[in-house]
């Protein structure tokens, strides 16, 4: 600590800060630089962090010892982590496009940018006057010390007017984060009645192959009359085409199949269609056909 | 060296968090090219306070803290509200101000 | 007696408000009322004109103030009255054949639907006739001056369902402003040199005023009589007047209000005597009319519009002696009234055929007619022979005296005027024999109406037939009341004063000349008209009667004139309008407009945009916080 207070106190920087700050300030304008054109906006946040922790180097090497550690604890430590706290909240994953939309938006700025930072840089430089004070003698009594007396001081209602800026902002920020409740939570007969009235399919879908003697999932369960309900057939598998028909050839097939079985177990013949009626209707209640028909319907 | 470079650095900082504000789209990243010209801002008045040997500098700069970090709370609190209500935290897109 | 005068002009006015406010329960008995209105104010002009007659000449004016009309300060304006020997001639014609048009109305309105209305107005000219004559100042006489121009309006356009008679009366209208805004301006010229309007400060006082704005006033004077008594330039509308029913032609544009000009020139004897220059225009203006009428009469195959034209020529005859100055203007209201009698009558006459003819009023229609109509053929005869000036007729004593008075005058000038004159008298005669031989004799060119009927061709009955008695009476014997020991002159001396001219010819070698152009005239008509049948259809005729057909390209020269011009300064105005100030005004619109839809783009709404240009305006506000270090 005395060595800084030492060094801050010279007229003139020491060869130290001066490789310091040569080594330093490259890497802090790398992480500005980052901050801008990273298109992860978790990379930016980082070097922004670092460029933070760069100044906050800087800030002990101008003698403003406080408020390095300000920089470190209260910046680097709370504000970035409320950015990226923020970020996991948004998406963390998300790239942004660098397409720039506004026309002429990349140009303006650019020139903007580099006229505002020539002229400053031009401004400064100006304004130099090769010498200067140093903080030798006010950070006499310690850099703490002499901040908090300014700032009990002097600068007491600014600082309170400052406290209540953080209050508010507090408040600020949890009254547009906060959602008011407006109306009381719905009981579950209620949000039984809804879903009943939104029409959805309330009980389980018709399990798929029952009725066309197959249990392969990629058979779509047969109606009363023979033709084959979507109902009964995940949607991914049609979507992929891999649903099999069974209609057609294969009902023929297995009339057949079931001739030929009964005439082996000596049963007496079913004719036509009706017993593969029968076999239907005695496997399916009628009242689920009847839902898979409407809902079908419905869908049309 | 003489700390005039500080205040070189903190223009070309200020200059790149400007440009930032300008370009980018994501509202997070223009808020944190905000504060990076927050810091620029506070970086030279660090400097300034070590040019003329008095502490006032600093005590600018630890409000210039204490009010970004207010600026900061509010700000995220109204970034995270517009993405709940419109999935994006494009600054391009609550454009609704045009014709 | 003084107030007798203002129970004579309320009487009328009276009669007018009831008629014209009192609604449909007067319908049955209107006529009636109005008819006695107009009789009671003939029968005060008789007591009054009795009352004069016993005072000595120069006592013979009687006045009446009623009100203060506008006192302000120094100006004054009375409604008071004013009553001489003028005014009296006037009141006593008004009133008297007012009455006799009246009576005559009551038969020829009889089936019309609107009598009382017709009635109303009737009164209210003869109202507003007595308010012009009577007044004591030019202001009221401004009053009474409107009203019967209103009045002429109305009446020209009763029958307003006809687009004709509406047109017509919108035109009389018009042009009478024309003339009306010369009144006014005279007026004001008046007070603003006299300080007044009464005759009495004008007139004494008129001498003492430049000769400038004598000429001037006379001037205006004489263009508000030009339009008031249908004189060149503003006789167009006489012969569309024609359109209003006969009874309003014979009382309003033969007998009395067309003669309100000469009156007013007469009346401001005084200023023109003044301003010679004025005097002189006067002059011309009657001599133009008078053959310009008596041109248009020849043409004319309408019986009113030949007529009328005839009406204008006598007017002018008025005129021009007006303009001679004192020689003239006893001679002038002289003839004014002996007109009055013989053109009421030949209106009158003429109303009568066109009641009989299913309203034909084309001549070349009629024909033959003297033994179907024996009593509207002897009035109108009588009548015909007193304008045309037979000897010892009324229109033989007035008409010589003016055309002796022209040459009066003296030098080229009497000659000219004097022979202006006889060419007219000649005309005259040419036209209303004319008239006479295509209407009376000849074999029957009558032609079935638009509606098919065929006329039967009957006299008309006592309520009209005994008016046109009476005037053809008047019009026979007033020459020779009025000559008999020259009493008209002694009685109008007083207010016209009167010179006697420097005549190279005698008064018998005029009325020689007069009576010998008047046979020639009768000879030529009864060489053309009275000999060969007269077609039905109008022959093309010479360039001269095609144009005097058209009023002598009148209507053709103010159209050309005034209409054109007109439109053609509106369409020039209308342009500029258009290219100019709406160019203007658009143009800078559309300028704002564009340069808005330009702005309108930097508006984008995008928050970075307007971050672009805060953090320009910053840079430049660096740059210039610079610059004014670096200076």
């Amino acid at each position: 600590m005395s060595t800084l207070t030492t060094l801050a106190a010279e007229t003139s920087t020491s060869t130290g800060e001066a490789v310091q700050f040569w080594i330093l300030a490259p890497l802090a304008v790398l992480g500005g630089l980052g901050t801008l054109l990273l298109r992860r906006a978790v990379h930016s946040a980082l070097c922004l962090a670092g460029t933070m922790v760069l100044l906050a180097l800087f800030y002990l090497a101008n003698g403003a010892y406080f408020l390095g550690v300000v920089q470190i604890v209260v910046y680097t430590g709370a504000v970035m982590m409320l950015f990226l706290f923020v970020l996991m909240l948004v998406g963390v994953s998300a790239a942004d496009s660098f397409k720039e939309t506004l026309a002429g938006q990349r140009w303006l700025a650019a020139a903007c940018g580099l006229g505002l930072g020539l002229l400053l840089i031009a401004g400064i430089g100006q304004a130099s006057t090769g010498s200067f004070t140093g903080l030798a003698e006010a950070n006499g009594g310690g850099n703490v010390e002499g901040l908090a007396s300014l700032l009990f001081t002097r600068y007491v209602v600014a600082f309170e007017v400052t406290g209540v800026l953080l209050t508010i902002a507090a408040l600020g920020a949890t009254l547009l984060t906060h959602r008011e409740r407006v109306e009381r939570n719905k009981t579950q007969r209620e949000q039984a009645e809804e879903r009943v009235r939104s029409g959805v399919q309330l009980p389980p879908l018709p399990a798929p192959g029952v009725y066309a003697r197959h249990n392969g999932v990629d058979i779509p369960g047969l109606l009363p009359d023979g033709t084959p309900s979507e109902l009964t057939v995940n949607p991914t598998l049609r979507g992929r085409g891999q649903v099999r028909e069974v209609h057609g050839q294969a009902l023929a097939d297995l009339a057949a199949l079931e001739q030929r079985t009964s005439a082996y177990q000596g049963r007496p013949s079913p004719a036509g269609p009706a017993p593969r009626g029968t076999a239907l209707g005695g496997a399916a209640a009628p009242g689920d056909g009847a839902v898979s028909t409407d809902a079908e319907e419905a869908r049309k | 060296m003489n700390p005039q470079n500080y205040l070189y650095l903190a223009a070309l900082l200020f200059t790149l968090g400007a440009s930032g504000v300008l370009l980018r789209r994501n509202a997070i990243v223009v808020f944190m090219c905000i504060e990076l010209m927050l810091n620029a801002a506070n970086l030279a008045l660090v400097t300034f306070s070590r040019m003329h040997g008095n502490l006032d500098g600093q005590i600018m700069a630890f409000f210039v803290m204490v009010v970004a970090a207010a600026e900061v709370v509010v700000g995220l609190a109204i970034i995270v509200m517009v993405y709940r209500s419109r999935h994006s935290a494009s600054v391009d897109d609550a454009s609704l101000m045009k014709l | 007696m003084e107030s007798l005068i203002g129970l004579l002009v309320a009487a009328p006015l009276l009669g007018a408000a009831v008629l014209l406010l009192g609604g449909r329960r007067l319908d049955r008995a209107g006529h009636w009322f109005g008819l006695a209105m107009a009789a009671v104010s003939f029968v005060l002009a008789v007591a009054l004109f009795f009352d004069l007659l016993d005072r000595a000449g120069e006592e013979r004016t009687l006045h009446q103030h009623l009100f203060s009309w506008v006192p302000v300060a120094d100006f004054r304006a009375d409604v008071a009255f004013q009553l001489d020997q003028l005014s009296m001639t006037f009141v006593l014609l008004i009133t008297g054949v007012g009455t006799l048009i009246h009576l005559y109305s009551v038969g020829y309105m009889e089936h019309d639907e609107r009598r009382r209305r017709f009635f109303g107005y009737l009164n209210l000219f003869l109202g507003a006739m007595l308010l012009l004559v009577l007044a004591d100042n030019y202001l009221l006489l401004y009053v009474g001056w409107e009203g019967v121009g209103l009045a002429s309006f109305l009446l020209i356009g009763f029958w307003q369902h006809k687009p004709s008679a509406a047109t017509a009366a919108k035109k009389a209208f018009v042009v009478n402003r024309v003339g009306d805004v010369g009144l006014s301006i005279a007026i004001l010229l008046m007070f603003t040199t006299f300080g007044s309007f009464a005759f009495a400060e004008v007139l004494p006082n008129a001498d003492s005023a430049s000769e400038g704005t004598l000429t001037g006033i006379g001037l205006m004077l004489l263009l508000a009589a030009c339009g008031k008594s249908a004189q060149v330039p503003l006789q167009s509308w006489l012969g569309d007047a024609m359109e209003g029913p006969t009874p309003v032609s014979a009382l309003i544009h033969a007998a009395t209000m067309v003669t309100a000009g000469v009156y007013l020139v007469v009346r401001s004897g005084a200023v023109f005597d003044a301003a010679p220059d004025a005097q002189t225009v006067v002059v011309v203006v009657g001599a133009v009319t008078l053959l310009f009428g008596a041109v248009v009469g020849c043409a004319k195959d309408d019986i009113k519009k030949a007529l009328a034209g005839s009406t204008m020529s006598q007017i002018g005859y008025m005129m021009l002696a007006a303009g001679l100055g004192p020689i003239g203007y006893v001679f002038a209201i002289m003839h004014l009234v002996t007109h009055g009698f013989f053109k009421a009558g030949l209106f009158l006459g003429a109303g009568s055929v066109m009641h009989g003819m299913n309203d034909e009023v084309d001549m070349r229609r009629y024909g033959g007619l003297r033994t179907y109509m024996p009593v509207t053929f002897v009035t109108f005869g009588l009548a015909y022979l007193a304008i045309i000036g037979f000897p010892y007729l009324s229109g033989f004593f007035s008409k010589d005296e003016i055309i002796y008075a022209g040459f009066s005058k003296g030098g080229t000038e009497g000659w000219i005027l004097g022979g202006v004159m006889l060419l007219g008298a000649a005309l005259t005669a040419y036209y209303m024999t004319r008239i006479m031989l295509m209407t009376f004799f000849g074999e029957k060119r009558w032609q079935p109406d638009a509606n098919g009927h065929e006329p039967h061709p009957h006299e008309s009955p006592l309520t009209m037939t005994v008016p046109m008695m009476v005037l053809a009476g008047g019009a026979v014997a007033a020459g020779f009341v009025f000559d008999a020991g020259e009493s008209f002159v002694h009685w109008l001396e007083p207010v016209t004063g009167l010179e006697h001219g420097d005549s190279p010819v005698s008064h018998g070698q005029v009325s020689i000349a007069a009576t010998a152009v008047m046979v020639l005239g009768v000879a030529g008509a009864w060489f053309q008209y009275g000999r060969r049948p007269v077609p039905v259809v109008a022959p093309t005729g010479s360039l001269l009667t095609r144009a005097a057909r058209r009023d002598l390209l009148q209507d053709d020269f103010n159209h050309a004139a005034f209409v054109q011009t007109g439109s053609y300064l509106t369409r020039g105005l209308v342009y500029l309008d258009h290219k100019l100030v709406d160019g203007v005004v658009n143009g800078t619109a559309a300028s704002f407009g564009g340069l808005s839809g330009r702005l309108r783009r930097i508006q984008n709404g995008f928050a970075r945009s307007y971050a672009v240009s805060m953090f320009g305006g910053a840079a430049v506000l660096v740059a210039v916080t610079l610059l004014m270090r670096a200076v």
